[in-house]
């Protein structure tokens, strides 16, 4: 059979309005459903013809999933909220500014007023081959291609490969993991609570799955604890071009400072590993010292330990330690 | 007497429909019945067709027809098989092996996946050193290099010794016999003299065109004729290509090509696809529309070869080029001729005129997409590549950057190329010395790898000539009896403004007011002339000339008309304000409307019933078919001119490289054209910044990747290519030009579509190595993990010979 690409195959579109209704379409076509948010990334997989669910199950007629609350002195975010509104939020701009600063990085404008906050986080990875269609080990098959002697792996991890050294690629994980935020995930069954950082998952516990959510389940809710708000945050994310691209490496973190010394810390990566990492050797490293230089140097070169390049990214270790430096310093 | 229009700005007759969407595009027509194709791509780098069974797919409902390349298709070029639209043995990965038409594009997608083709995978290579290598493995089943001697062209096979690659070491660019070798003087005498030689390995990618609008287009047949509606460069150019492709009559194919979404030299002359609906729509019988889409552009849509180059180069202690020793070993693609490294040869010369120079190439065929000329051609990719390491003399030198280029920039009496040829003009050092003034480069370059917190700045300067002409095309212009000037035009518009623009010289020598001239092109029922390509930067200054010589054609008619009239000598009429008067009594005389039913009346010269001998067939056709609607205005540019044409952009550029992250942030950038009298000048604006920001992504961002091993395209999605966007630009760029007339050509204007690429591109790359503190990364592109392995002191992610990375 030959391939074709760059044109979508016909299927059933389901548009429920309802989180019960979609969960019952989700249980209904099991492995052969796939659940639509703002399209970005599965609209790729559809018209390359890679991806080929029977049933397609947009959730943007949900309001239920839609919309930025406060609860408590933390928030609850919608996740079939748009990119934008997360930038934009007064609640998430004034007391959980590394979200926002996060968010306003992904891609474009046009980009961000489609994309959602819960497809950026469940979003796939972007490796190369494996969005090519190669029968790769995440695509069920049984090598890695980007590993193998000649691959082009610049933009691969350098830690947590298992088979697998692709990457996540979302933006706002890190920004998650860092304020400490809970995904709530549901499916007929009833609803699970993860923290963020076991939300994103490696391939050494499922090779084709980015997060925990399996077929039938849905992310119904963010949930923003209060206990970061209005932190010192520090997000950076570096890249080839300034618009429409992939990080190579990102940072995030929220720092309490007090009478010139770091109380608490919490950092994070993304763009290194096959999910977004926390540092906790770092953010140990750093409480009880003054947010210095030499302290960020001293993080960064916790966080790199242990770091595995491939053939063409040990420039990542450079970058992620003086990431992590940046994020620990307080402002030069 | 209406304002001239050169100098002017003037909107163009495309820009409402640009702007509120009515333009229409090859893709946006449909014909009754239509029927669309889509493409079955090879899935391998190098391969043969064994066999292809399409029978499920014709038991489809909608599919109608299957078209491969066992149905007749394009033959050969001077001997050489030429590029098909279809191939039975592709010789890249992407390569179009056959095509469905059907009811619609759903149908034929899924038709494509019904079609087993057994394929027997054949010895590929993607890298030219690799194939230079003995036993190396060859493009080409006959061969791995084009071979020319005189116009007889035969591929060969190529190979260099093991000793050659052992003298080299892993590193630095090993150097076999070339394919191509010139010298001027001898550079050993030339290295003998200098206080200073430089020896550098470089690297330049290659990069795809990635033009908004892919190659598509639609066909259908009418009483024997072929109606094609395509996106090409050059209208006049394409008609006549099509022709030659089909094997057919120019008169018989009637090409509408209104508007182009960017071509960059990937258009010049249309695209081998566009014989797939053509032929498809006469198999059928139905219209055919074949929607090209982003990834098949990106692999049919043309490159622009990579280099892998070695350039020893020394200087005096004033930092005059003593000589240049270049080798260049050009990746060649999978088809085609590509012309770059010679043209790199040219403008290294012409650029620093060296006293001695050795020129010594080769182009090796990959099995990577067919490149093609791409804006500036071989000149983008040489400055990018020298002109950091003119910054590395001046630095040991310890001399101005701005100097060593004045001190080597050419007057007048420069020279270019292997025969040293003159040159028809050169205000190359004008141009930097307005630059210096614009960009304010004695106090910039003081802020040379200074720090700003973890920021360190960085300037640099890119000189950048490249071709700006070419003589001896037509134009053809009618004064209807509704008293305005239509101006008819062959070249295309592909986005310059040139259809307008170049007109300008027809309307000034009639002294016509610009709101009385129409301009018609685009469609070649509507009796187009004969025209340059729209490649090489040629069009201003060929049509100038040429609409200048048809307008004076037009206005001596206007003369004789008026002088039979009224009495007199022709010489004692002029032309203003839509009237041909006596010039000593303005009030006797006619206007244009009267002096075109006179001509129609006389018939003979001034109706184009009769036409001068030396004008293309093209011309002659449409002129023909003008003939009795109004005063023709036709002729042959015949001015002729001494010297080649080139024009010159001088790009300026200050960067920040943050230290600790490699991110470049290009702050100020600012070009200054040599391309001799301006004729519009926001357009021309727009020609330094567009061509620049192109080539800051030929700098920095832009990637072309294949996987070694299995020799397929990695970075094939816009997204991963990265071309530069709008955040990758500075808020705000200057440009300037120097404004003074090329004395060799009757209006004084220059092409300037090309030269601001390398410019952009070369001025940002020296940037950036003066931010690194004069570290010569010598490669392109300067992506961050480049830069930040360099800063670092980390192992750098690539070897400098690592090629499609």
């Amino acid at each position: 059979m030959a391939v074709i690409r760059d044109m979508i195959p016909p299927c059933e579109l389901f548009q429920p309005a309802s989180i019960g209704d979609a969960l019952n379409l989700l249980d209904q076509y099991g492995e052969d459903s796939w659940v639509l948010a703002g399209g970005l990334d599965s609209f790729d997989w559809f018209k390359d013809r890679i991806k080929r669910p029977e049933a397609i199950v947009d959730l943007g007629g949900i309001e239920e999933l839609k919309g930025i609350q406060a609860d408590g002195d933390g928030l609850v975010i919608g996740p079939m909220t748009s990119l934008t509104e997360v930038t934009t939020h007064p609640d998430v701009v004034g007391r959980f500014g590394l979200l926002a600063q996060a968010a306003a990085l992904v891609a474009t404008p046009q980009i961000r007023n489609q994309g959602t906050i819960g497809g950026n986080l469940s979003q796939d990875t972007r490796c190369w081959y494996y969005r090519g269609g190669w029968p790769c080990y995440r695509a069920g098959g049984n090598i890695c291609y980007a590993s193998a002697p000649k691959a082009m792996n610049a933009e691969h991890c350098v830690f947590g490969a298992s088979r697998c050294v692709a990457v996540n690629p979302s933006d706002t994980a890190p920004a998650m993991i860092a304020l400490d935020a809970q995904m709530v995930v549901t499916n007929s069954s009833g609803e699970t609570v993860y923290d963020a950082e076991d939300f994103f998952i490696g391939p050494g516990i499922d090779i084709e799955r980015m997060t925990v959510m399996e077929p039938g389940d849905l992310l119904t809710s963010i949930r923003i604890p209060g206990t970061w708000a209005g932190a010192d945050f520090y997000f950076e994310k570096i890249r080839d071009r300034q618009s429409w691209d992939f990080s190579l490496v990102t940072v995030a973190s929220a720092i309490r400072t007090s009478g010139g010394t770091i109380q608490d810390a919490r950092i994070s990566v993304n763009g290194v590993a096959p999910y977004p990492m926390r540092l906790d050797g770092a953010e140990r490293a750093v409480i009880g010292q003054a947010p210095s230089d030499d302290t960020g140097i001293g993080a960064g070169d916790i966080a790199i330990r242990r770091a595995q390049p491939l053939r063409h990214n040990a420039y990542k270790l450079p970058l992620m330690k003086n990431l992590v430096r940046r994020a620990v310093r307080a402002e030069v | 007497m209406a304002e001239r229009a050169i100098g002017r700005d003037i909107a163009p007759p495309d820009l409402r429909a640009k702007i509120t969407g009515r333009a229409r595009y090859a893709e946006d027509f449909r014909a009754e019945g239509m029927l669309f194709a889509k493409l079955l791509l090879s899935p391998m780098p190098h391969c043969r067709v064994r066999r292809i069974d399409v029978s499920a797919a014709l038991a489809m409902e909608g599919v109608v027809d299957i078209l491969t390349a066992d149905d007749p298709m394009m033959p050969e070029i001077n001997g050489v098989a030429a590029e098909a639209a279809l191939t039975n043995e592709p010789l890249y990965e992407g390569e179009p092996v056959l095509a469905v038409a059907a009811v619609d594009e759903t149908t034929a997608a899924d038709a494509i996946e019904a079609i087993r083709v057994d394929f027997e995978p054949l010895p590929f290579v993607v890298d030219p050193l690799d194939s230079l290598r003995p036993g190396g493995p060859n493009a080409r089943t006959d061969g791995n290099i084009q071979w020319r001697e005189g116009q007889t062209r035969e591929i060969r096979e190529f190979k260099w010794t093991d000793a050659d690659f052992d003298a080299a070491g892993p590193d630095r660019l090993p150097m076999g016999e070339p394919q191509d070798e010139w010298n001027i003087g001898d550079v050993e005498d030339g290295f003998a003299d200098a206080d200073l030689v430089l020896e550098e390995t470089l690297l330049h990618q290659s990069l795809s065109h990635h033009p908004m609008e892919p190659r598509s287009c639609m066909a259908y047949w009418q009483n024997g004729k072929l109606y094609l509606h395509s996106s090409t460069q050059s209208t006049a150019r394409t008609h006549a290509a099509l022709a030659n492709r089909l094997g057919m009559d120019q008169a018989d194919i009637v090409l509408v090509t209104e508007f182009c979404g960017g071509g960059f030299g990937s258009k010049i002359s249309g695209a081998p696809i566009t014989d797939v609906p053509a032929v498809l729509s006469r198999k059928t019988g139905r219209p055919v529309m074949l929607r090209v889409t982003r990834y098949e552009e990106n692999y049919i849509g043309r490159a622009r070869p990579g280099f892998q180059a070695l350039a020893k180069m020394g200087f005096r202690n004033d930092g005059r080029v003593t000589a240049i020793d270049l080798f260049i070993v050009q990746d060649a693609g999978s088809y085609g001729s590509s012309g770059d490294f010679r043209t790199a040869g040219t403008v290294a010369s012409l650029s620093y005129q060296p006293e001695n120079m050795r020129f010594r190439a080769v182009s090796v065929y990959t099995n990577t997409p067919p490149r093609s000329a791409q804006r500036a051609p071989g000149g983008a990719q040489i400055v990018a590549m020298l002109e950091p390491i003119m910054d590395k003399a001046a630095r040991e030198l310890g001399i101005d950057r701005l100097d060593i280029r004045r001190v080597n920039a050419p007057g007048h009496d420069g020279w270019a190329g292997a025969n040293q040829g003159s040159l028809s003009s050169c205000f190359a050092r004008e141009a930097l010395d307005i630059g210096a003034e614009v960009f304010g480069w004695e106090e910039r370059s003081r802020l040379s790898a200074t720090r700003r917190g973890t920021k360190s700045i960085g300037v640099g300067i890119g000189v950048s000539p490249f071709v700006g002409g070419s003589r001896g095309m037509d134009g053809l212009l009618v004064i209807r009896p509704d008293g305005k000037l239509y101006i008819h035009q062959g070249i295309g518009n592909l986005g310059t403004h040139s259809i307008a623009d170049t007109g300008r010289a027809a309307a000034d020598v009639l002294g016509m007011d610009w709101n009385d001239c129409e301009i018609v092109w685009g469609d070649t029922s509507r009796n187009l002339p004969w025209s340059s390509s729209q490649s090489g930067s040629q069009t201003t200054h060929a049509h100038t000339r040429a609409n200048h010589a048809a307008g004076l054609d037009a206005k001596a008619k206007l003369q004789e008309i008026a002088a039979g009239a009224l009495g007199g000598s022709p010489d004692a009429y002029d032309c203003a304000d839509g009237r041909v008067f006596q010039s000593s009594n303005p009030g006797r005389g006619m206007s244009f409307a009267d002096a075109a039913r006179r001509a129609i009346d006389m018939g003979g010269r001034y109706s184009g019933h009769e036409l001068p001998e030396d004008l293309n067939a093209m011309t002659v056709r449409s002129a023909t078919n003008l003939a009795g609607e109004g005063l023709i205005g036709v002729a042959r540019d015949n001015y002729g001119g001494e010297g080649g044409v080139w024009s010159w952009v001088m790009g300026f550029a200050q960067v920040e490289v943050d230290v600790e992250t490699g991110q470049v942030d290009l702050t100020e950038y600012t070009g200054v054209t040599d391309c001799g009298t301006v004729l519009h000048p926001r357009s021309l604006g727009a020609q330094i910044h567009g061509g620049a920001v192109q080539g800051f992504g030929q700098a920095r961002s832009q990637k072309w990747v294949f996987d070694p091993q299995w020799g397929v395209a990695l970075a094939k999605r816009f997204y991963t290519a990265r071309p530069p966007g709008i955040l990758d630009v500075p808020l705000e760029m200057k440009w300037a030009a120097v404004d003074l007339p090329d004395p060799q050509t009757p209006v004084g204007a220059k092409g300037i579509g090309e030269p601001p690429v390398g410019a952009g591109a070369a001025a940002v790359a020296s940037a950036v190595a003066d931010a690194l503190g004069g570290q010569c990364l010598c490669r392109t592109p300067l992506t961050t993990d480049v830069v930040i392995a360099a800063l670092t002191g980390t192992e750098q992610p690539y070897r400098p010979l690592e090629t499609h990375v």
